[in-house]
């Protein structure tokens, strides 16, 4: 049992350290957890990392807390698995409520005011590169184009919720595929060519 | 019950967060507003503290959001909503289907969920486009929201600078131009 709470609190800290670095978070991260868990722990294998990679990207949510959870998992079980995860997401947790406290209290500043005035337009411009770092893996043929188009305008102009488009996009996924298998061509499914260690 | 609401809100944004960054953005924020917890200008400025913070961005918009609604208890309750279905999701691939993203099911259905995820984070662009005020008639704040968003691509494509950076800089430059 003591055993046990040794290990679940050895992961629980080598995430915690890792935490703060996962800056705008996703791949990025996942040499500092291959450091970590195979070099300096020798948890896992390098090999294991792109199941790490394969798994945390197939489940919803953010890449660098699914990578912490899976590798928590395989290690330690489910408790291993829970302490990972609140490993890595203790520190910024803690960091953003901080950040909350001084929004709260400085909101109505008008230099403060002035600043988030400012800051708008750059927001516009990160969340415009996030797609343009996201598109060549996701839009990958003249399929996946139409879709993509088509839900901008569907967004846009009929508010449809995204939890009906994120389904329509999964029904639609798998009903494209098929019909193109059925009439004899091949679709290639993934643009995406990770390297990984 | 706010503290459920929060939790219960956040645990279907968890769900369906595919690809975690910026495609969550407008779910959240289509929540948010329909709940009355924020308007869209006060979830803009949280944007901007989130993508300064380290970590996934759904996430410190989940605490954030929480932390504003409904203090400490709320910022914990949110955030565990929405972390909660990675733990249930990524436990049930590790132990049943371990090899799912060979299946040619789940491939598939990849296949039509990744442009729908790039189409959600066009979508957040426009709308903050348009609340940040920078898509209006033309006029000297305008103008000069528009070149703050032109210089802020420029820093982060060409020169590969820090978001964390590019957002300060664009934080001065308002002090410097808006007071």
């Amino acid at each position: 049992m003591n055993k046990k709470w040794k290990l679940l609190a050895e992961i629980f800290f080598t995430f915690f350290k890792i935490g703060p670095v996962t800056f705008g978070g996703g791949y990025a991260m996942i040499p500092l957890i291959e450091k970590e868990v195979v070099t300096k722990k020798k948890w896992m294998q390098t090999n294991d990392i792109t199941d790490v990679v394969a798994l945390a990207g197939s489940a919803p949510g953010a890449m660098a807390i699914n990578s912490a959870t899976f590798v928590g998992y395989r290690i330690a079980g489910v408790s291993g698995a829970i302490a990972a995860m609140i490993g890595i997401l203790l520190p910024t947790f803690l960091i953003v409520v901080g950040l909350s406290i001084f929004y709260l209290y400085f909101n109505d500043n008008p230099k403060i005011e002035a600043a988030f005035h400012g800051i708008g337009p750059a927001v516009v411009a990160l969340i415009c590169l996030a797609a343009y770092k996201l598109a060549p893996t996701a839009i990958i043929d003249k399929t996946t184009l139409v879709i993509a188009s088509i839900a901008v305008l569907l967004l846009f102009f009929l508010h449809i919720h995204p939890v009906v488009m994120i389904l329509g996009g999964i029904a639609a996924g798998i009903c494209l595929v098929k019909i193109r298998t059925w009439l004899g061509y091949k679709t290639k499914l993934d643009g995406l060519k990770q390297k990984v260690g | 019950m706010m503290l459920l609401e929060l939790f219960k809100t956040f645990f279907i944004i968890g769900f369906i967060s595919f690809g975690g960054g910026y495609a969550t953005i407008p779910i959240i924020e289509m929540e948010v507003t329909a709940h009355q917890w924020m308007t869209t200008e006060e979830f803009t400025d949280i944007i901007g503290i989130a993508g300064m913070s380290p970590g996934p961005i759904a996430t410190n918009c989940a605490v954030f959001v929480g932390y504003q609604t409904a203090g400490f208890a709320g910022a914990v309750a949110s955030t565990a909503g929405v972390i909660l279905p990675s733990l249930i999701v990524i436990l049930i691939l590790a132990v049943f289907f371990y090899r799912a993203n060979k299946n040619p099911i789940v491939q598939s259905a990849f296949y039509g969920l990744r442009p729908i995820i790039v189409s959600l984070i066009v979508y957040a662009a426009i709308k903050f486009a348009f609340s940040s005020g920078m898509v209006t008639t033309l006029s000297n704040e305008s103008f000069s929201l528009l070149l703050i968003f032109i210089f802020s691509l420029l820093a982060l494509t060409k020169f590969h600078l820090h978001p964390a950076v590019v957002i300060i800089l664009s934080g001065l430059a308002g002090v410097a131009l808006y007071t």
